[in-house]
């Protein structure tokens, strides 16, 4: 305790004795993401994603290690921004994509990366199949509730009442259906191992994002 | 003193770091950046370092000095 003050009396008298301290950069741009503007809307989340994911494997250096699968969809040139190994799929096919590369390279940390309309509507099968195998990758469901690349039409996960340029008076739930929950569907499979809702649009909540993502590329126990 | 470093011409103005910074030290400036946009400026006020702005700003043009 008597040291710990010490240090304290120490570091106030050299800052009133006018020494210059030295600035330290704290936050800045992680290294596995490359150095170019991007192409989403203003303040779109997906950025705020893809610099987590960067984060993550940066902090626990597994960049020589992860192979990432890019959508398609808004993110389809995501493997212009990740500097690692990126591949593309055929719409809604990447958790096979992923699984043929998992299955050859037992080794590597495979994880996709999807959007709602490759996921939740033509992806369905596929994502429904590969987590009922138990597939050893990692998936992040980048969720926004519309086909954002298109245009803003209604997607199968539009919220009940949901203004959409298809769907202009709200999703009704008589002529559309209800919203698919896809967490939910997913959460009662035996081959599931680690599943959680997550959301970026405050500081705490990209907090709470980015250890998700830590516990879902197997990184960081998860039990 | 912690103090920002933003890269105006690549500020897109989504403007959402104005919305984040808990002391409100973040405005917005009178002049076009090369994107067609106002971008965002740091005011010099008393900033914490927190990185708040940082965190949320979905361009990383935000450098965090402490």
């Amino acid at each position: 305790m008597k040291k710990k003050n010490r240090k304290k009396i120490n570091r106030s008298a050299s800052k009133r004795a006018g020494k210059k301290v030295e600035e330290k950069l704290v936050f800045s741009r992680p290294q596995s993401l490359r150095d170019v503007d991007m192409h989403y809307c203003a303040g779109c989340g997906h950025s705020i994603v893809h610099r987590l994911v960067c984060e993550v494997i940066d902090e626990f250096k597994i960049r020589d290690r992860v192979i990432g699968i890019a959508p398609v969809g808004c993110a389809v040139i995501a493997y212009d921004y990740w500097d690692f190994d990126v591949s593309e799929a055929a719409h809604g096919r990447t958790p096979a994509v992923a699984t043929a590369i998992k299955r050859v390279r037992p080794d590597n940390i495979v994880f996709t990366y999807q959007g709602d309309g490759d996921l939740a509507a033509i992806g369905t099968a596929e994502i429904i199949h590969a987590a009922n195998r138990g597939e050893n990758i990692t998936v992040i469901f980048v969720n926004n509730g519309v086909y954002g690349m298109t245009g803003g039409q209604m997607a199968p996960t539009t919220l009940a009442g949901q203004k959409t340029s298809t769907s202009i008076a709200g999703r009704s739930l008589r002529n559309d259906g209800y919203p698919l929950k896809m967490l939910e569907m997913l959460a009662v499979l035996p081959g599931v191992r680690y599943l959680e809702r997550v959301s970026v649009h405050s500081a705490q909540e990209i907090f709470r994002a980015k250890r998700a993502i830590s516990k879902a590329l197997g990184v960081v126990k998860s039990y | 003193m912690p103090k920002i470093k933003i890269d105006k011409n690549r500020c897109k103005g989504c403007y959402l770091c104005i919305v984040n910074c808990p002391n409100s030290l973040i405005k917005i400036d009178d002049e076009l950046n090369a994107k067609g946009v106002k971008p965002v400026v740091f005011s010099g006020g008393k900033c914490t370092g927190c990185a708040m702005c940082a965190i949320i700003c979905p361009e990383f043009i935000i450098e965090v000095y402490k």
